[in-house]
């Protein structure tokens, strides 16, 4: 058999039952597709998740006021009721190896009016180091700065939560005036929205400087917690251990289960995270493998059904002198083309949907050359071996026998 | 030239052996137009798949142009059916949604006959086996049972075939078309001379060879010139 008579024989099958031809071809791109688009959509979700969980900052230290609850002991006071942290211990924390940032914090709720709207909140007392700490960016105007906080400045960052519902979306609300506790305070900067988590939404937020917030809000010297970022989240609990040496000390407090504080170790969230990607990455490993099998099942189904009705055409033209090689080319052909042509196309299909998910804005939707390989490669296979194989099979039949088959 | 020289053929089916056929021999010269009559079950397939060379014997010699093929392998046996011989099948056999050119051509895919050969070669075939030139760019599911079989003739004729095997090649049409099958092989086997071995079960279609071999059980009953060999009107022909 030549190789012109093998494209002419090719072509001639695959054009004579286009329908046949195209639920195949359809088979095979929906398989390609539907796996390049699940891991798409698959990893884009599974990067912003962690994107967001990483957003919350994972080698933080928060110390609170209060003890936590000694071991076996059933009554604890509760965190934040009592007042032990000052500004000279985040000061002193300061100057251990292995802290990178200190941030202490004073919140309380407060009614907020703008002009046209009041808003109830949480106004955050704060010190610069507090944007490097919690990842806070600026969309808009600066960030409260150590000029502010030295001079007690009445200045204020908004969330743009806070800002669109005092004053209305779109509206630019820098320089514009608040009242925060009946003292009238500038706004000088929006934060980039981070999107809420937990049960405080850091864009319905106001900033203000730490030292105005304790003269004018709350009249103490005392600070409701203090945020400490380390170096790296390796080296945390060498940090927390110091932490808590340094302030029992500072404290006078010899006992360590008497201690009037209490530190949250955001290390148990980078466990969370890691454990969170380990399910994603099984999660998307059990959708591609699922969609590679309905549509390698579909493939097979097609290439089986095609082979079965066309036993009598293998019949006839092994009667009429066609050696069981020029079959079993024929078919290996037919399927190389029909799966060629099918994985073209399904690669195509499964970059435009990816790229119309992330115009949605939804999520990113990211393409990955494995999973275009993966798929790409799985049903190649599927589609050439349940191609040819039976055709095989089905060569080597006796031409009367395979004549014969109904 | 066709020699058969105590053929058999011994089916083995699990635990049950059937003697399909338990010493055949004959002669058939090229240019004759042979029938091989018999019921079902008599052995004629047998012999038939035998002489097509589609089957190989149990033992015994088939020389078909001198060339002993009872020992070939499959490819050659291939090999063989593609360049000696011409099938037309009770059930046509045709390709699906193919049109005529395409199938008449078919058999020369798996020869050595050059592309720049193949029109011509159609047209021969398609003019001998009487099928009208305006419908050979037809699709072969837009043709007539009797225009279907003289398609399958032209593409048994194409590769110029020592002997043409039909099997009930008028097992599927009404008498008038089968009629016409039967007039365009007995005019094939005058004036190009081929040899045609018709395989029946119908002494009415046997009567128009010119000679009848009687089969049954494996063993040939009757082998003689026919007498009485009716002619199809050759005005019925196209």
């Amino acid at each position: 058999m030549t190789i012109r008579n093998l494209y002419r024989e090719t072509t001639s099958a695959l054009l004579s039952n286009k329908s046949r031809s195209g639920l195949t071809v359809l088979g095979i791109v929906i398989g390609i597709a539907s796996v390049i688009i699940m891991l798409a959509v698959g990893n884009g979700t599974s990067s912003s998740i962690q994107s967001s969980i990483q957003g919350l900052g994972s080698n933080l230290l928060t110390v609170t006021p209060g003890a936590s609850k000694a071991p076996g002991s059933q009554v604890s006071s509760s965190a934040g009721s009592t007042q032990t942290l000052t500004v000279a211990d985040a000061t002193a924390i300061e100057n251990l190896a292995g802290v990178e940032n200190v941030s202490p914090e004073v919140d309380s709720n407060q009614q907020i009016v703008a002009t046209s709207a009041n808003v109830n909140t949480t106004v955050v007392g704060i010190e610069p180091a507090y944007a490097d700490v919690h990842n806070v960016s600026m969309e808009e105007g600066s960030f409260i700065t150590d000029k502010d906080v030295q001079q007690l400045e009445r200045v204020a960052v908004l969330g743009p939560t806070a800002s669109d519902d005092l004053f209305g979306v779109g509206v630019n609300s820098i320089d514009k005036t608040i009242l925060i506790d009946n003292l009238q305070f500038t706004v000088v900067g929006i934060t980039v929205a981070k999107g809420g988590s937990g049960f405080t939404n850091p864009d319905s937020m106001v900033y203000i400087p730490l030292t105005t917030a304790q003269q004018e809000i709350t009249g103490s010297i005392y600070v409701n917690d203090i945020s400490i970022e380390a170096v790296s989240s390796q080296n945390l609990q060498t940090v927390q251990d110091e932490v808590t040496t340094l302030l029992l000390k500072r404290h006078d407090i010899s006992d360590p289960t008497k201690a009037d504080f209490s530190i949250l170790n955001q290390a148990s969230l980078s466990s969370t995270l890691s454990s969170i990607t380990n399910i994603l990455t099984i999660l998307l490993a059990s959708i591609a493998s699922i969609s590679l099998i309905v549509g390698g099942i579909g493939i097979m189904n097609m290439m089986l059904t095609t082979v079965t009705e066309r036993t009598k055409e293998i019949g006839l033209r092994k009667a009429i002198g066609a050696k069981k090689g020029d079959i079993s080319l024929q078919f290996l052909t037919e399927a190389v083309v029909l799966t060629v042509t099918g994985g073209i196309a399904g690669v195509m299909l499964g970059y435009g949907v990816a790229y119309v998910v992330t115009l949605t804005g939804l999520l990113t939707a990211t393409v990955t050359l494995s999973s275009v390989l993966l798929s790409v490669g799985v049903s190649a296979a599927i589609g050439i071996v349940f191609g040819y194989f039976p055709a095989r099979r089905a060569a080597s039949l006796n031409p009367i026998d395979a004549l014969r088959y109904e | 030239m066709i020699e058969c020289k105590n053929i058999t053929k011994v089916y083995n089916t699990g635990e049950e052996e059937t003697q399909a056929l338990k010493g055949v021999s004959f002669t058939i010269q090229s240019g004759e137009f042979v029938a091989i009559i018999g019921p079902s079950g008599s052995g004629k397939s047998t012999l038939m798949h035998i002489l097509g060379c589609l089957d190989t014997p149990t033992s015994g010699q088939y020389l078909l142009d001198g060339q002993d093929v009872s020992k070939l392998s499959d490819d050659e046996l291939a090999d063989i059916r593609s360049k000696k011989i011409g099938f037309v099948f009770q059930a046509f056999n045709l390709l699906p949604r193919t049109t005529v050119m395409n199938n008449v051509v078919l058999p020369l895919v798996y020869s050595s006959v050059p592309d720049g050969e193949y029109a011509a070669r159609a047209a021969a075939s398609l003019r001998a086996a009487g099928l009208s030139e305006d419908r050979w760019n037809h699709k072969s599911n837009q043709l007539s049972g009797g225009q279907i079989q003289r398609v399958a003739i032209a593409r048994s004729l194409i590769n110029n075939p020592s002997v043409i095997m039909a099997d009930e090649p008028t097992g599927n049409l009404d008498s008038k078309t089968g009629e016409i099958v039967l007039g365009t092989f007995q005019r094939l086997n005058k004036e190009h001379g081929s040899t045609i071995i018709l395989i029946t079960h119908d002494p009415e279609t046997a009567s128009r060879a010119e000679r009848i071999i009687s089969i049954r059980d494996g063993l040939i009953l009757e082998d003689k010139k026919n007498a009485g060999q009716k002619f199809v009107d050759a005005t019925l022909l196209p």
